[in-house]
């Protein structure tokens, strides 16, 4: 009890000091945490995705499109349930910077997503109308669209000017679902292609596999792809997941410098924090020794180091950990839609705790060694 | 009357272990602020070579990239027979009428695919990119199912070892050469035969066209004649703002991401800083009573702890700096988002930036060292020489 008394009477001696230090940890477990929520973003397509659903593919890369004659193919195989379809569209809304995806789709694929809630009249619209569009509701309120709205598009991969009529307005089933992205009708599209010369109509972007069994997708996959071994347009199938992963893992050095810097402002702050503690026992030197001289061992001498920096640590952290989703909140707002979902994780804030408190023991391990060590009658001549 | 510099770099050196962790905290913050200005640097550098100054890319209207493009053969021919397009050796046009796709090709190491360009040129399309030049082995022969690799492909993906095929568009491709294109964006980028690619990915278009001008002034006439032009649905960029555009998203995404880091580690760094001049005037409180007996008056007071602030982050800055320069030794490689392809580029450090570093450092210093230096000018000399 004395000694958590005499830590705290420590830690506040030297107000500004504390003070100062109390900011610098804040800071950093709070950028710890929200670049931890970053990477989590990058990945939270990837985490949303199914187990159930299959994607089928071309071999050679994501800009080469299947022939529709593929599809009856592919749903002849033994435990394939539904196929639908859909094609990146890659439309401009009035700017470049304006992006956000557009997909060409069969109105089956609302029946592969049950995880987007569209109300019942909102679909029988949309079916109705053939230029018709559903955007998801992060879309909505980022433009402000509403049902009945014209999208205007400019197409960079099937040029012309689009229009698009809203329709319905989907949401999530929950919040970690993205909902940041627009579906129309793929026939739209094919026929607009069948009009014009060049041979581009009757082609599929990628087919959506539904599948009735999780745990047979690796051999589903497998029979998919063989269908079409050595053809024209080879296939590539695999679970969203793992198309979804792909994705990132081609930006996986850029994830990697943030990972990596994530871990520099915890270096950071472990220096300023080992800056601190090891000033602090410095000028106490002669106090350690009238403790010491008192009758206290070297143990007790390093606890009330070891105290007083982890004491500092968990007010710090407690602040950061406790700011972060603030923070995050506000930087998904400033982001403008960039990352759909940017939430912080348990994992994060757990990883965050333990590196205050790392931060904490790290510290002190220097000072609390040097001061148990003092010689009595050297530290007491030691001036601070 | 200043107090001399001497005294004030003992100073620091008396309290190494404080200076050393003050200094190491301010130097992380230097390199991450370093790193990222190299970073950007060595993206907008390999766009900007990877275009010649009086060359011009042509591709469909509307199209972001050179991969959403297309240009007929027909509309190619118009376009090649344009009085502004160069004469070569032999009566040649100088026109590159090239196909650019995209495959993915396996990584080496962790054996995920990623999306590379290869590029289907004719020898005019080497002739017009003097700076693309064959390392190793040969160049593809016309009508042969040949590619040749770029250099950061050669050391990064898996079967592009001279000698080595890929597999794709239902045929084997024998690698025969790796090029160096002197760190432009064709380093990225596997080439073949255009006529060749074409047959095998089942196209009759091409994506895009490069073109020599026979006069520079001419660009603005070329370029309104295009898109005049009924037969036609292309435009025309100079090569050099063509490829530096599509670095655009890329380089903005890491600047920014970058110096809001930078930003919010400089907080803590100051902080450092400033924990160590308040405890260095804590310390030295008889001294500043003895120099201002002495005379020294309260401007040299804050100067000198403003110079010790300084010389700290001058520290800092310098260590920094030097391990960020170690960074020139590696190379980078993400996608960019606008062309969606694989890009490798390296950190350049430039003079420029070395400079800002710097001031960024002094500046870190300086903010930190200022409230602990006022201080130190505003003690009492009475009160400060009885403090002992």
């Amino acid at each position: 009890m004395h000694a958590l008394k005499l830590i705290l009477r420590n830690a506040l001696r030297h107000k500004i000091r504390t003070g100062l230090t109390v900011v610098g940890l804040t800071i950093a477990v709070l950028a710890y945490g929200l670049l931890q929520t970053v990477v989590d973003a990058w990945y939270a397509g990837a985490d949303a995705a199914s187990q159930t659903r299959l994607i089928t593919r071309s071999s050679l890369s994501l800009a080469f499109t299947l022939p529709l004659s593929y599809e009856s193919r592919i749903r002849a195989v033994e435990g394939v349930t539904t196929v639908a379809r859909s094609t990146w569209f890659g439309g401009i809304y009035k700017e470049p910077r304006n992006f956000f995806p557009q997909f060409a789709v069969t109105p089956n694929y609302l029946d592969l997503y049950g995880e987007f809630v569209l109300p019942e009249a909102e679909r029988q619209a949309w079916m109705r109308d053939r230029k018709g569009a559903l955007v998801g509701r992060q879309l909505a309120d980022q433009y402000g669209f509403k049902v009945g709205d014209v999208i205007p598009l400019r197409g960079a991969i099937y040029a012309g000017n689009w229009q698009f009529v809203v329709r319905g307005i989907f949401d999530g089933a929950d919040d970690t679902k993205i909902t940041r992205h627009m579906l129309f009708h793929w026939d739209y599209l094919n026929e607009w292609l069948a009009s014009r010369p060049g041979r581009r109509a009757n082609q599929v972007g990628v087919y959506i596999v539904g599948i009735d069994a999780p745990d047979r997708a690796a051999a589903i996959s497998r029979a998919v792809d063989a269908q079409f071994q050595n053809s024209v347009a080879e296939t590539l199938t695999e679970t969203e997941q793992a198309f979804q992963l792909s994705f990132v893992s081609m930006s996986n050095e850029i994830i990697a410098a943030i990972r990596v810097v994530s871990y520099v402002v915890i270096l950071i702050i472990l220096a300023v924090m080992a800056n601190t503690m090891a000033m602090s026992a410095r000028e106490r030197t002669s106090e350690y020794a009238t403790l010491k001289a008192l009758g206290f061992g070297p143990g007790f001498v390093a606890l009330l180091i070891f105290g007083e920096s982890l004491a500092i640590c968990a007010v710090g952290g407690g602040i950061g950990v406790w700011l972060t989703p603030h923070a995050a909140a506000g930087f998904k707002t400033a982001a403008g839609g960039i990352f759909p979902i940017f939430m912080v994780s348990d994992s994060t804030v757990l990883a965050q705790t333990l590196c205050a408190l790392g931060v904490g023991v790290a510290a002190a391990v220097v000072p609390a060694m040097q001061a148990s060590r003092v010689r009595i009658v050297e530290g007491l001549r030691a001036m601070g | 009357m200043g107090v001399p510099l001497n005294y004030i770099a003992r100073n620091l050196w008396a309290r190494r272990l404080t200076t050393a962790l003050t200094a190491g905290g301010l130097a992380l913050v230097v390199f991450v602020f370093a790193t990222v200005l190299m970073m950007d640097e060595g993206l907008k550098r390999t766009l900007v070579t990877t275009g010649e100054l009086d060359n011009v890319v042509i591709i469909r209207k509307g199209a972001e990239n050179e991969i959403q493009s297309g240009i007929n053969r027909e509309q190619a021919g118009i376009i090649e027979m344009h009085r502004a397009v160069a004469t070569g050796e032999g009566g040649q046009r100088m026109v590159s009428k090239e196909a650019v796709i995209l495959i993915s090709l396996l990584r080496l190491g962790d054996n995920k695919p990623s999306n590379v360009v290869i590029r289907g040129a004719s020898a005019m399309g080497f002739t017009l990119r003097p700076q693309v030049k064959i390392k190793e082995g040969r160049l593809f022969r016309p009508g042969a199912a040949e590619v040749i690799v770029g250099s950061s492909i050669a050391a990064r993906f898996a079967n592009t070892g001279i000698g080595q095929t890929l597999k794709f568009a239902q045929r084997e491709w024998t690698v025969v050469g790796v090029f160096d294109a002197g760190g432009s964006g064709f380093d990225s980028e596997v080439w073949g035969d255009v006529e060749q690619l074409m047959q095998a990915f089942r196209r009759n278009a091409y994506s895009s066209m490069v073109a020599r001008l026979a006069d520079p002034t001419q660009f603005e006439t070329f370029r309104a004649d295009i898109g005049e032009d009924p037969r036609l649905a292309q435009e025309m960029k100079r090569e050099q703002t063509f490829y530096s555009d599509q670095s655009k998203a890329l380089s903005t995404f890491i600047t920014v991401l970058g110096l809001t880091l930078s930003v919010i580690f400089s907080i803590g760094a100051m902080i450092g800083a400033m924990i160590t001049m308040y405890a260095s005037v804590a310390s030295r409180v008889a001294e500043i009573g003895t120099l201002r007996a002495l005379g020294f008056r309260r401007g040299a007071v804050l100067w000198a702890f403003l110079a010790e602030a300084l010389l700290l982050g001058c520290v800092g800055g310098v260590v920094g700096l030097a391990l960020a320069s170690l960074m020139q030794l590696a190379s980078f490689s993400t996608v960019n988002f606008q062309t969606f392809a694989d890009l490798s580029f390296r950190f350049i450090l430039t003079p420029d930036i070395a400079f800002k570093t710097l001031l960024f450092a002094l500046l870190m210093g300086l903010i930190g060292g200022f409230l602990p230096a006022a201080r130190a000018a505003r003690l009492n000399i009475v009160d400060a020489l009885r403090m002992v």
